[in-house]
C-alpha cells in the first residue's frame, strides 16, 4: 500500500471514531436533557395556594398563619365569582323553564370546571374523594384548567367529505346578557390573585408518601422499594457471583463441564428479562413460596439471578487480570490458595469487581420485568427493613410504567412521572459515580 | 586457547569457592524428571545441594534450570499438566510423596523470582505477609523481625522511615531486595533465587550479589543465571544444563577453568547459548 493511501485511510479512521462519539453524545444530551429538564419540573415549579393548603393539612408543614393571610388574600379574590354564581342562579329561576333547561347544563360544565380548578365551593359538603377536596396545585395546571373554564371543545361536522373537526368555543358568548358573562373575563384578569402562585422547590417529593395515588405527594414509596430491590438483590448475587467466580479461575480444572458452565453463564446473560421474572414467579413465589404474596425477598431473588451472570464474568475477568506474579509470591511465602485469594488476589480484583457489581447494581435498580410478577405493585406504602420478607413494595420503574399506562388521570400526573425517571437515572447515575470514585481510590491504592 | 578466553571472561571467583572440607548435603535430587505434557523439561537429573553453600545452574533459555528450580518448592504445581517422576529429597523426606504439605515446604523453602513482585501493599505488610501466614498477630514481634528481614536483605536503611509506603513506590532493585526480605521473614532454610537480578540495573545487581554472599552464612542458595560472570562470582557449585540434561555439576572455579565437558567448554566459552 501506498504511503499516502495509509495516511489517508488512518485519517478516515480517525474521522470515524470522532463522528461516531458525536453521535453519540448527541443521543445522549437529547436523551437526558428532557428527562432532566422536564424531572426537575417535579421538583421546581409554581405551586399555587392550593398545594400550600395541600402541605398544611395533608404533610404538616408550612407557617400557618403565613397561610391564612394568603389564604384570605385567595379568598377575597374568588368571592366576587362565586356571587357572580349565586346571581346567575337567581337569575336563571327567574327564567321560564325551557330557557332554564338550556342554561342548565352548559352552567353545570363551567361549575364543574371551576371545582377542578379552585377547589370545592364554600358551603358544599367535602368531597370523598381527596383528588376533589383542593383546586389545581401547580400554576401550569391551572392555565390548563382555565381554558377549559373559559372554551368548551365542540366537534364541527359541517364539512361531510372531511373528517370532524375539534372547536373551542369561547363559553362566554353563550351566556351573553346574564350575569355570568363577566365571571370568564374576571377568571381570565385575577387567576394569579386567585391562586397566588409562588416559585416553590419541593425537594420533599422524593421523601413523602404520595396521597390519592400520586395526584399529591412524592415517590418515597417506590424509591425506598427500589432501593431495598437493589440491596437485595446485591446481597444475593455479590457473594454468589464473586465465589463462583473465584472458584472458576482459581479452583476448577478446565475440562468440558466448566467450559460447559461458562457457556451456560454467557447464555443466562442473554435471556430476556420477561423470562427471569417467569421464573421468579413460577419457582420463588409459586414453588419454594418464599412469601405467601408477591414480595420484595422474591423480587430481590428474582434480581439477583438476572445480575449473577455479569457480576461472575465481570468479576472472573478481574481476578484474571491480576498479574501471576502476586499469585506465585503469596503461594511462595507459604500461604495456602484461599488465603492467597482473600489477601491478594481480592484486593488487587477489587477494581474490576467493583465495576462489574456497579453496573449490575444499575441494571438491578431499573429492570421492570423480573419484578412485575414478583415484587411490585402500584400503590403501596413505604415497607419498614422486616415487611420485605413478605409484602409487595412499589418501585420506581414498575411506577413509571404503571403511570403513564393505567392511571386514570394520567395527564393530572405527568410530573411525578417525569419525576420518578429523574430521580430513577439519578439514583443509577450516583451509583456509577460512587464506584468510579470507590475504584479509582482503590486503584490509586494499588498503584502505590 | 579456550582456557584463555574463559579466563579472560570470568575474573573474579567467589573467595569462598575453596571449599574443601565436606559439606553436608541439604536436597538430594535423584532421578528427577518433570514434563510439561509429555514434553520432559527436565530429564533424570540427580544432584546433591550442599548446605549453607551457593549453588548456581547455569544453561542457555530453555535448558530446564529454572523448571528444575521452581521444582524445588513445588511451583511449577501452579502450572497444569505438570507432572514429576523421581524423588527430591529434603531433610531425609521427598517433596514429591503424596503425604507432604505444599504449604510447609513452601514455609520453609523460600523463593525469589525473576521480576520483582512484591504486593501492592505496604514495605511493612510486604515482609510482614509470610510471619502473619503463619499466624504472628504480635505486633511488637511483627516489627522486629521486619527490621531484621530488611536489615539482612540491606534495605534497612533505605525504606525504615517509609514503612507504610506502598512498595511499587520503590526502585526496581529495591523492589527485589524487598522480596529477598520477604522470603527471609518466613526464615526459610534454602533460598531459590530465579534470575534474581535479570530485570534490574549493573549498580541494583551488585548490591544483590554482595547481599548472596553475606546470606550464604545462615542459608542454603541456589540460583538460576543466565550470567556466567554472575554465577562465577557468587556461588560455590555451578551446575550446567543443556536441553533437560544435567552436563556438569562441580565447584564452580573447576568448571569454569577447567569443564570435564566439552558441551560446558562450548558454553562458558561463548561458542553457543
Amino acid at each position: 500500500m501506498r504511503l499516502e493511501t495509509r495516511k489517508l485511510l488512518d485519517k478516515a479512521f480517525s474521522g470515524l471514531g470522532l463522528i461516531s462519539i458525536a453521535v453519540m453524545a448527541i443521543a445522549l444530551l437529547l436523551i437526558l436533557t428532557p428527562i432532566v429538564w422536564r424531572g426537575s419540573k417535579a421538583f421546581i415549579f409554581k405551586g399555587t395556594i392550593e398545594h400550600r393548603r395541600v402541605m398544611l393539612e395533608l404533610f404538616d408543614r408550612g407557617n400557618p398563619e403565613k397561610f391564612n393571610q394568603e389564604s384570605a388574600d385567595a379568598a377575597a379574590a374568588r368571592a366576587p365569582v362565586y356571587q357572580m354564581m349565586e346571581a346567575f342562579e337567581a337569575e336563571m329561576k327567574a327564567m321560564d323553564r325551557k330557557k332554564r333547561k338550556e342554561y342548565k347544563a352548559p352552567f353545570r360544565e363551567v361549575e364543574n370546571a371551576l371545582e377542578e380548578l379552585l377547589g370545592p365551593m364554600p358551603g358544599q359538603r367535602t368531597p370523598v374523594l381527596l383528588r376533589q377536596r383542593y383546586g389545581q396545585t401547580r400554576w401550569d395546571r391551572a392555565l390548563v384548567k382555565l381554558h377549559e373554564t373559559l372554551y368548551s371543545e365542540e366537534w364541527d361536522y359541517s364539512n361531510a367529505d372531511a373528517m370532524g373537526v375539534l372547536v373551542e368555543k369561547p363559553r362566554v358568548d353563550f351566556f351573553t346578557g346574564t350575569e355570568l358573562e363577566p365571571l370568564f373575563q374576571y377568571l381570565e384578569d385575577y387567576l394569579p390573585e386567585m391562586m397566588q402562585p409562588k416559585t416553590t422547590f419541593y425537594y420533599q417529593f422524593i421523601t413523602d408518601k404520595s396521597k390519592d395515588s400520586h395526584i399529591f405527594g412524592g415517590i418515597w414509596p417506590e424509591v425506598l422499594g427500589t432501593i431495598y430491590l437493589t440491596i437485595g438483590a446485591m446481597i444475593f448475587a455479590i457473594p454468589m457471583g464473586v465465589i463462583a467466580a473465584i472458584y472458576l479461575c482459581e479452583y476448577a480444572k478446565e475440562g468440558r463441564i466448566i467450559s460447559f458452565i461458562r457457556i451456560c453463564i454467557s447464555t443466562l446473560a442473554g435471556v430476556p428479562s420477561i423470562v427471569f421474572g417467569l421464573f421468579g414467579l413460577a419457582f420463588f413465589l409459586n414453588t419454594i413460596q418464599v412469601s405467601d404474596s408477591k414480595s420484595v425477598l422474591a423480587g430481590s431473588l428474582t434480581l439477583s439471578l438476572l445480575i449473577l451472570p455479569t457480576i461472575i464474568r465481570s468479576s472472573e475477568e478481574a481476578i484474571l487480570a491480576v498479574p501471576r506474579a502476586y499469585k506465585e509470591a503469596s503461594l511462595g511465602l507459604g500461604a495456602s490458595r484461599w488465603h492467597t485469594v482473600l489477601t491478594v488476589i481480592l484486593p488487587a480484583a477489587m477494581p474490576g469487581i467493583l465495576t462489574g457489581i456497579v453496573i449490575s447494581m444499575g441494571r438491578a435498580a431499573g429492570e421492570t420485568a423480573p419484578i412485575i410478577f414478583t415484587a411490585a405493585v402500584s400503590v403501596g406504602a413505604p415497607l419498614k427493613i422486616w415487611e420485605t420478607l413478605s409484602q409487595p413494595t412499589p418501585a420506581l420503574p414498575w411506577n413509571i410504567y404503571n403511570l403513564c399506562t393505567e392511571h386514570e388521570a394520567v395527564d393530572e400526573i405527568r410530573h411525578v412521572q417525569y419525576g420518578m425517571v429523574f430521580t430513577l437515572v439519578a439514583i443509577v447515575l450516583l451509583l456509577n459515580l460512587a464506584a468510579i470514585l470507590m475504584r479509582a481510590r482503590i486503584s490509586k491504592k494499588l498503584r502505590g | 586457547m579456550s582456557e584463555e578466553i574463559t579466563m579472560k571472561k570470568i575474573d573474579t571467583f567467589a573467595e569462598h569457592g575453596d571449599g574443601n572440607q565436606p559439606h553436608e548435603t541439604h536436597l538430594s535430587i535423584r532421578d528427577f524428571s518433570l514434563f510439561y505434557g509429555d514434553f520432559e523439561a527436565v530429564r533424570k537429573v540427580n544432584m546433591d545441594i550442599p548446605k549453607k553453600m551457593v549453588t548456581a545452574m547455569i544453561g542457555p533459555s530453555g535448558c530446564g534450570k529454572s523448571t528444575l528450580l521452581r521444582s524445588i518448592n513445588r511451583m511449577n504445581d501452579l502450572i497444569p499438566s505438570t507432572s514429576a517422576a523421581g524423588e527430591i529429597n529434603f531433610e531425609g523426606h521427598n517433596i514429591y510423596a503424596r503425604n507432604i504439605d505444599v504449604v510447609t515446604l513452601r514455609a520453609r523453602v523460600g523463593m525469589v523470582f525473576q521480576k520483582p513482585n512484591v504486593f501492592p501493599k505496604s514495605i511493612f505488610d510486604n515482609v510482614a505477609y509470610g510471619p502473619r501466614l503463619q499466624g504472628m498477630r504480635n505486633k511488637q514481634e511483627l516489627s522486629e523481625i521486619v527490621e531484621q528481614s530488611l536489615r539482612q536483605a540491606a534495605i534497612w536503611d533505605e525504606v525504615k522511615d517509609r514503612l507504610q509506603a506502598n512498595a511499587l513506590g520503590m526502585s526496581g532493585g529495591q523492589q527485589q531486595r524487598l522480596c529477598i526480605a520477604r522470603a527471609l521473614a518466613i526464615k526459610p532454610e534454602i533460598l531459590l533465587m530465579d534470575e534474581p537480578t535479570s530485570a534490574l540495573d549493573p549498580k541494583a545487581t551488585a548490591l544483590i550479589e554482595d547481599l548472596i554472599g553475606e546470606l550464604r552464612q545462615n542459608y542454603t542458595i541456589v540460583i538460576v543465571t543466565h550470567n556466567m560472570q554472575q554465577a562465577a562470582r557468587v556461588s560455590d557449585l555451578t551446575a550446567f544444563m543443556y536441553e533437560g540434561v544435567l552436563v556438569e555439576f562441580g565447584k564452580t572455579k573447576q568448571l569454569f577453568t577447567n569443564p570435564a565437558n566439552p558441551q560446558t567448554e562450548n558454553y562458558i566459552t561463548g561458542r553457543f547459548g
